[in-house]
């Protein structure tokens, strides 16, 4: 959502301003002594640009990964085996933990299907809708109250019979805690719903080792239905890579896999009728970014479409954080392709305007996926510009990250979306945070 | 009433075209709801409605029509004649089973047929016995509109029916009786039945005829040549009997704080709505629309909501329609519509203005500039007119709404259309002008 640069109010007697007052024309407020309002980015998409590939972070030392050319073709994996690297204590690595991709030895699109039918019926495509959950207040049974005015009741619609105002609804506010890694997403403060999603989850390897999974998705305001795009897809690449994995798949081809299952099924949603309530004559097709992580023991891989982020935080806090990931964005390939300088590119009001999304209208999917070794612990953080919105270099974000975010997950998300919500909440936020190396089975998670 | 099992019973569903996105402080919702009834099961087309019913099928239905036989009628004596014929073709559209009257009508109001106080039911023999009658008809007297008006709600109330119509002609001023007089018979006769009503010649006020036609939920035109009365008798009386459901009400539920500044129907004409709400219960009202057959009606509802925060949502209005019931009690017909208010921080979402509304908003300005135009043109306010009705050409031409574009063009000179730069023509025909000020509410639909 765009923010206007000027306020539309003075702060101090709530006058009305014009754009380009320094004063208060009625108190005469000094305007330019009013903080400016954090950056509320709006996620728009554009097309017509075409993708570049991504930056390398300077800070860590990671592995080169090219990306695939289009969804056609296999990405290039690297084997843990080829790459050097410690373990958390810092020993090298044992030598019997290679996880070779599988696939179809007749097809060169090893680990990545296409036979995979759209299977409508296999996941919710549109979010679960609040009218409809709701429950209608019935005599002898809990009769809602209205959260608003406390008076009225909840009508099936999901609104007050007294104040008309709309009830809060479940995707309002979402906690997950999984083991050792958790996600929160909220609203925001100035949205009237909440259109990220996030899945997490956690599986076995073939050798017995843990994998954890987060997906985090935002929808695109600009579409229709965004809620019901972020939904479909951050379930169904949850549900894609914790079906891969545990068959052997390289998490990097799973990580390529998942992100293509997912452009399709929000692609499906694009051949929906419409809603009866959305019969606005301009229909966008349902489009969302996603972003998501896989950790095991040896490696961490992460994905993503769009502008949504995973950062790297080590618990050591005196070794360097890094973005992991490199936007789908306008000042993202700005700056890569050395037209602009940053200051310059993320000053222009196409900033944060999107170049890649999944949606049935996308210019061309490019699942963006990198593997890293970290050679120390640290933690994960996968979010929506929501979030990062508040804290976007590598260094703030490893600010707002508790210390004890490796052993605390579920607060260390609440904490991260609190601090969004201080900076104003301008967008939904979602957070998943993934300890990194995987906590060994069994052990207590304070 | 009808019977909502059968499955010829219309079905009503419920449209909402808005913007709901408002800015932060903001606090006017306005929306578009387009009420639409569709025959169920047995209908083949909108238009095939008053051919659906065999005999004794159809709602049954009871119709007066309304003769104006003042002695102005014999000037020229074609106009009598003219008006008996389309009185007789009207009796001919009436479908079997139907009850019916004729009155005529001067200062005081006469059964012509059936008489007695009765109603007669359509049938061959009736049909003939009628237009017999008709032959009677002849002009002297005055003309007492409420008189007519009072006696077809007396006849028409004597039969158990569930569709009332009248069909009212007049060719002259209301002269014989206070205008009073006739608004008070117009207050009890709203809600008791509908009718349609029609000015023959040039004699006759228009505010007059478009008043009855408004408060009786009816419609309102101009027949300047007596000769084309049959024609329009015929269709009046085919609309009449396509009416499958009567005294359908739209009812407006708005929460706690929030105040409806307006509801007016705005198609298929402009009909102010907000003065005639009868209260329904807690924070809910009715606005009558009449007797509906196949058909789509668009209204625009503006409600003032209470200021909220950026990000909240809330329920502005719902929008149901209801049929009163004979026991006092009210049946919701199923349709509901929405019309919500959500506050955001994103200028181009709040700055939009839907494009239903943004249409209707200038239909009623252009309905509204025509009759301010030809009050002015009337008061000899020159510039005033033309500055006026120079607005309404503009508005009917961005519109699209050909049909009044034209009724302007009769008026005044048009030099620029898109800048609506006219000039006032210095002869008009009476008929054009009262052509145009009866036709400046009928409105076209946005343009999909």
């Amino acid at each position: 959502m765009s923010q206007m640069p000027q306020l539309a109010a003075c702060p101090s007697c709530e006058e009305p301003l014009e754009s380009g007052d320094r004063f208060c024309g009625a108190c005469g407020y000094d305007l330019s002594a009013v903080p400016a309002p954090p950056d509320d980015h709006p996620t728009l998409t554009m097309n017509g640009a075409v993708p570049l590939p991504p930056e390398e972070a300077a800070d860590v030392n990671w592995p080169v990964v090219p990306q695939p050319e289009g969804a056609e073709t296999s990405p290039t994996v690297h084997l843990p085996t080829d790459l050097a690297g410690t373990d958390s204590g810092g020993t090298p690595l044992p030598s019997n933990a290679p996880l070779p991709p599988t696939g179809s030895p007749v097809s060169p699109a090893t680990g990545v299907r296409f036979d995979r039918p759209p299977e409508p019926d296999e996941y919710p495509l549109q979010a679960p809708d609040p009218r409809v959950a709701a429950d209608p207040p019935t005599a002898g049974e809990g009769v809602k109250v209205c959260v608003a005015c406390r008076s009225g009741r909840v009508d099936p619609d999901g609104y007050c019979e007294n104040c008309g105002h709309a009830q809060p609804r479940e995707r309002d506010h979402m906690e997950e805690e999984l083991g050792p890694l958790a996600a929160v997403s909220d609203r925001g403060l100035r949205h009237h719903r909440n259109e990220d999603a996030f899945a997490v989850g956690q599986c076995l390897l073939p050798d017995g080792a843990p994998a954890l999974v987060a997906v985090v998705c935002d929808g695109v305001s600009s579409a229709t239905r965004p809620d019901a795009a972020s939904l479909a897809a951050s379930r169904q690449a949850g549900e894609a890579l914790l079906a891969a994995l545990p068959q052997g798949t390289h998490p990097q081809a799973a990580m390529h896999e998942a992100i293509i299952a997912a452009s399709h099924a929000v692609n499906s949603l694009a051949q929906e009728p419409a809603t009866a309530r959305e019969h606005a004559p301009h229909q966008n097709a349902p489009a969302c970014t996603l972003v998501a992580s896989i950790v095991t023991p040896t490696l961490l891989v992460v994905g993503w479409v769009g502008d949504s982020r995973a950062y790297w935080i080590p618990v050591d806090r005196s070794s360097p954080p890094a973005r992991l990931t490199e936007d789908d964005s306008w000042a993202a390939q700005m700056v890569a392709a050395g037209l602009m300088n940053e200051a310059e590119a993320y000053a222009d009001e196409r900033a944060h305007a999107i170049t890649g999304w999944l949606g049935a209208d996308a210019y061309e999917l490019e699942p963006h996926t990198a593997s890293f070794k970290p050679d120390r612990p640290g933690v994960v953080v996968v979010c929506t510009d929501g979030l990062w919105n508040y804290a976007e270099s590598a260094e703030e974000m490893a600010e707002v990250v508790p210390p004890d975010a490796m052993v605390r997950p579920l607060h260390s998300a609440q904490v991260l979306v609190g601090h969004a919500l201080d900076g104003g909440g301008h967008d939904n936020v979602t957070v998943a945070v993934v300890p990194f190396p995987v906590p060994p089975q069994g052990a207590v998670i304070g | 009433m009808a019977n909502f099992s059968k499955s010829n019973v219309p079905q009503f569903s419920v449209d909402v075209y808005q913007n709901e996105y408002l800015p932060e402080g903001g606090r006017e919702v306005n929306a578009i709801v387009t009420v639409t009834s569709t025959g169920g099961g047995t209908i083949g087309s909108p238009v095939a409605a008053p051919h659906l019913y065999s005999a004794g099928q159809g709602p049954d239905a009871a119709v007066a029509i309304m003769v104006d036989c003042s002695g102005s009628m014999d000037y020229p004596p074609t106009k009598m004649r003219n008006a008996r014929d389309a009185t007789a073709a009207a009796i001919d559209t009436l479908r079997d089973g139907v009850h019916f009257a004729v009155i005529g009508g001067t200062h005081v109001a006469k059964e012509v047929y059936p008489g007695g106080g009765a109603l007669a039911v359509a049938d061959s023999r009736t049909r003939d016995q009628a237009k017999h009658a008709l032959r009677k008809l002849s002009a002297g007297g005055g003309t007492a509109i409420g008189t007519w008006l009072r006696l077809a709600d007396r006849l028409l109330s004597s039969a158990d029916v569930s569709i009332r119509h009248g069909i009212l002609l007049t060719d002259g001023r209301n002269e014989h009786e206070a205008p009073e007089d006739l608004k008070a018979s117009l207050g009890s006769c709203a809600g008791r039945f509908t009718c349609d009503a029609r000015g023959v010649g040039t004699d006759w006020e228009v505010k007059e005829v478009t008043g009855i036609a408004s408060a009786l939920l009816g419609t309102a035109d101009i027949v300047a040549d007596p000769a084309a009365l049959s024609a329009d008798f015929t269709k009046m009386m085919e609309t009449a009997m396509g009416k499958e459901v009567a005294d359908v009400a739209l009812r407006l539920w708005t929460p706690v704080g929030t105040a409806i500044k307006f509801v007016k129907q705005v198609a298929p004409r402009v009909e102010e709505l907000t003065d005639r709400r009868t209260e329904a219960g807690p924070r809910a009202g009715d606005y009558p629309t009449g007797s509906w057959g196949d058909e789509s009606r668009d209204y625009h509802v503006c409600v003032e909501v209470p200021e909220a925060g950026i990000g909240q949502e809330m329920l502005a209005a719902r929008v149901s329609l209801v049929v009163p019931q004979p026991d006092g009690s009210t049946q919701n017909l199923g349709a509901q519509g929405l019309v919500k208010a959500v506050w955001t921080d994103d200028m181009v979402a709040s700055t939009s203005i839907n494009p239903q509304v943004a249409h209707y908003t200038g239909q009623a300005e252009l309905a509204q500039a025509i009759q301010q135009g030809l009050d002015l043109r009337k008061s000899g306010d020159v510039d005033g007119a033309t500055a006026k009705l120079g607005r309404a050409v503009q508005l009917a031409s961005v519109s699209g709404n050909a049909d009044t574009a034209k009724l302007l063009a009769k008026v005044v000179d048009v030099v620029d259309a898109a800048a609506g730069t006219v000039r006032l023509k210095a002869k008009v025909a009476e008929a054009d002008e009262m052509t145009l000020e009866t036709r400046s509410t009928k409105t076209v639909r946005v343009k999909k």
